[in-house]
């Protein structure tokens, strides 16, 4: 669920929509790297596609559906920066036509999805690739992994805001038990569809996938014939 | 999270609120929100007052209250998070009936729930009186960065075709006997995901080749001249005014 108006106080809506903010400036200057002059038309398509792919909504038993968030999926198909962009256009255009998410609540939102979510994601990704053997199919399991930390940790930055701003006095250690627990649970299946969807996307179109880009630059060009295969 | 974004908002109509220009309505949906942000908990005379401007806005917009009433369902969410408050918060408890309840997540709970609903009736109703290419112009004239702005324009414009996609590899799952009961049918929601991705991707890639063959060089013209009457700006601005005055007066009160 997105923070709704009224949830914190003025002060944190007001210090994390700079935070927002300051994290949107660097994400507009850094996405010119991540997609060159094709940021707007792409960045776009990509947004669209978080915004559907948050439509589909998968079951996860006793009748209740989750769906996707997206910063781990966007930061590994497109990149961090251009990720960030794309989350926060998708957090406007909810908060202002759908109201999902409140209008002063923005920068909470930004903060949380756009800026923890796609960064947390990012960076465990890498680490992981860091880790597993350089091949493409080492990038399932770091997909699952960053999808899967993203979600609690926007969780916990969640908490954390409420312990500074939160307008009605709740239990922080319960709080953070419970908001742990609920978003690990839901964090596996981010995980787990972020995986499969970029599965699918390295298994036909590696080249678009922004996370596969290290892996691609280091394969050789195979020649295969039907005297075997030469380097 | 919410349920389904459905993208048939606008609801077609000649009212004033719908002939504003949209970057007013934009600056007067957020004035009016953070105006209502700002009345401190416990005023309630003033939300009720806040409440009335709403309605009055939404009775100039001359949309059915049917609509509007379905249109604010999306709030459900929260409203369930709202009603749990009085349980989980800690202080001074009161008891209500069987319950034992905390006087501060009730009065936390009733704010949340009054700010939320005013603020969910105020972006219902710029949705619904304003079109979306509007929304982009109105974006572009608040102020905000370009590149979000040009983001926002082809998110917005290849909504429908994207969702469109979206539905016809649904009814083509559908129709080859899939249904999403339980886990074991991710692997195929994943790929349908990855196929989406990948077609999305590639129009994009279309269609920045068609713009650049029709001379894009980065950014788009603005078409629409700038009014620069005051006669929009007091219309538009009035309500949130009044909310500006209430808000303030709630302040002072307090």
């Amino acid at each position: 669920m997105h923070v709704p108006d009224g949830f914190l106080d003025a002060p944190t809506s007001v210090g994390t929509a700079v935070v927002a903010a300051a994290g949107v400036a660097i994400a507009l200057r850094g996405s010119r790297r991540e997609l060159d002059d094709r940021t707007a038309p792409l960045a776009g398509l990509v947004a669209m596609f978080v915004f559907a792919a948050q439509m589909l909504n998968f079951p996860v038993g006793l009748g209740t559906s989750g769906h996707l968030l997206g910063g781990a999926l966007a930061a590994i198909l497109v990149g961090p920066y251009t990720a960030t962009l794309i989350l926060t256009v998708v957090l406007l255009v909810q908060a202002l036509l759908f109201a999902d998410g409140g209008i002063t609540a923005l920068g909470t939102n930004i903060t949380l999805m756009g800026l923890v979510g796609v960064w947390v994601a990012w960076a465990v990704f890498v680490g992981v690739r860091a880790i597993l053997p350089k091949r493409l199919s080492s990038l399932t399991p770091a997909s699952f992994v960053a999808g899967l930390v993203s979600v609690p940790a926007a969780a916990l930055a969640f908490v954390a805001f409420y312990a500074i701003g939160g307008q009605a006095p709740i239990d922080l250690t319960a709080l953070t038990g419970a908001m742990l627990a609920w978003h690990t649970v839901i964090g596996v299946g981010e995980g787990l569809i972020t995986a499969l969807v970029v599965a699918s996307v390295v298994a036909t179109r590696p080249d678009l996938v922004h996370g596969a880009q290290p892996l691609l630059k280091q394969r050789s060009l195979t020649v295969r014939s039907p005297e075997g295969i030469s380097a | 999270m919410g349920g389904a974004h459905g993208h048939s908002l606008h609801f077609h109509g000649h009212s004033v609120v719908h002939r504003l220009p949209a970057h007013l309505k934009l600056v007067a949906l957020v004035v009016y929100v953070i105006a209502v942000v700002a009345t401190p908990a416990g005023q309630w005379w003033a939300f009720g007052l806040h409440a009335v401007v709403l309605v009055g806005v939404m009775a100039a917009t001359r949309i059915p209250a049917g609509y509007i009433g379905r249109r604010m369902l999306i709030e459900v969410p929260f409203v369930v998070f709202a009603l749990i408050m009085p349980f989980v918060a800690q202080g001074p408890r009161v008891q209500v009936g069987p319950f034992s309840l905390s006087e501060a997540g009730l009065l936390a709970a009733a704010t949340l729930l009054l700010k939320g609903t005013l603020g969910v009736g105020a972006s219902v109703v710029f949705a619904a009186t304003t079109e979306a290419a509007d929304i982009v112009t109105g974006l572009r004239r608040v102020g905000l960065p370009r590149q979000l702005v040009e983001i926002i324009a082809f998110m917005v414009r290849y909504l429908d075709v994207v969702t469109g996609q979206l539905i016809r590899m649904k009814v083509a799952r559908a129709s080859r006997g899939f249904s999403a009961r339980s886990v074991r049918q991710w692997p195929v929601l994943g790929s349908t995901a990855g196929a989406l991705f990948i077609r999305s991707y590639e129009r994009g890639e279309r269609v920045h080749l068609a713009m650049l063959s029709r001379g894009y060089s980065g950014a788009m013209p603005d078409l629409a001249p700038v009014s620069t009457s005051t006669g929009p700006w007091v219309a538009a601005l009035v309500a949130p005014a009044v909310s500006v005055v209430i808000a303030v007066t709630a302040l002072v009160l307090r």
